[in-house]
């Protein structure tokens, strides 16, 4: 198979999964926000 | 406030993405036939188009809901506008490095100056700008009149780039009139289904990227209230 073809491909899944990861990232981060703004809570509220 | 696990639609959306794409991708290498001039190597072509194509419709929502964040004024317009092009440029990246990648072994160079390869240089560059300068501006409205405007103007670049083989002498090929490469029935059916696979997988990343952006817009209002 050409090597050309391959790393097309290979393109492909590689910025896709990128962006998929980027956006997980992202979300777990502020995820991880939310928590801390949880906890700094008074608890009686 | 949203999480990841109550995302029913979206895990849908993202299996349905999945086995389209791998569809896709079967049909390119098991079902589409060997190309008689370029080889194995054509096989670029499907993912290439396909990409090239939700770039340009990414652009195109962004320059849409660009016009109604003008005209409503509503923060989700400009939610969609800013999803739109992180998404498309992902795509676009996409198109304009693989079709290098088929160029190198059919024209003897991964890169040349001629009209349509110079646009969509310049229409990466000018979406890559569109994050860079939205952070430069101060304020969220002002951040997203400027934004709306600017998405609406560079989205000349599309037309522009759709037409520049049809307008000056360029040596990319020409698909849609059939002049260049001459598509087989099988050629055409493995292209359309590369063509959806793509529009639902730009769908998909498009709705995780909007509920991230939302998700972001609540987290700052609860830190306001705090």
């Amino acid at each position: 198979m050409p090597v050309y073809l391959v790393a097309a491909y290979a393109v492909f899944w590689g910025l896709t999964f990128a962006l998929v990861f980027s956006i997980w990232a992202r979300q777990r981060r502020l995820e991880r926000e939310l928590e801390a703004l949880k906890k700094a809570q008074p608890s009686d509220q | 406030m949203m999480n990841r696990q109550n995302d029913l639609p979206g895990l849908i959306l993202a299996l349905a993405s999945a086995v389209a794409v791998l569809t896709a991708l079967g049909m390119v290498f098991l079902y589409a036939p060997r190309e008689a001039t370029m080889g194995d190597v054509q096989r670029i072509f499907y993912f290439h188009v396909s990409s090239a194509w939700v770039g340009f419709f990414a652009f195109f929502v962004t320059f849409l809901a660009g016009i109604l964040y003008l005209v409503r004024g509503e923060r989700r317009w400009d939610i969609l506008a800013l999803s739109s092009v992180e998404v498309g440029l992902t795509f676009i990246t996409m198109a304009v490095i693989t079709g290098s990648l088929w160029a190198r072994p059919v024209w003897g160079t991964y890169w040349t100056w001629e009209p349509r390869l110079t646009i969509s240089a310049v229409q990466l560059l000018i979406y890559i700008a569109y994050g860079m300068l939205r952070r430069a501006v101060e304020g969220p409205e002002r951040q997203a009149r400027f934004a709306a405007v600017y998405g609406i103007v560079a989205f000349v670049t599309v037309p522009l780039s759709w037409f520049a083989i049809r307008w000056w002498r360029t040596i990319h090929p020409e698909i849609l009139s059939g002049g260049d490469m001459a598509l087989t029935p099988r050629m055409v059916q493995t292209l359309l289904v590369s063509l959806a696979a793509f529009t639902l997988l730009y769908v998909t990343l498009l709705r995780q990227r909007i509920r991230l952006e939302r998700f972001a817009d609540a987290l700052a209002a609860l830190r306001m209230t705090q």
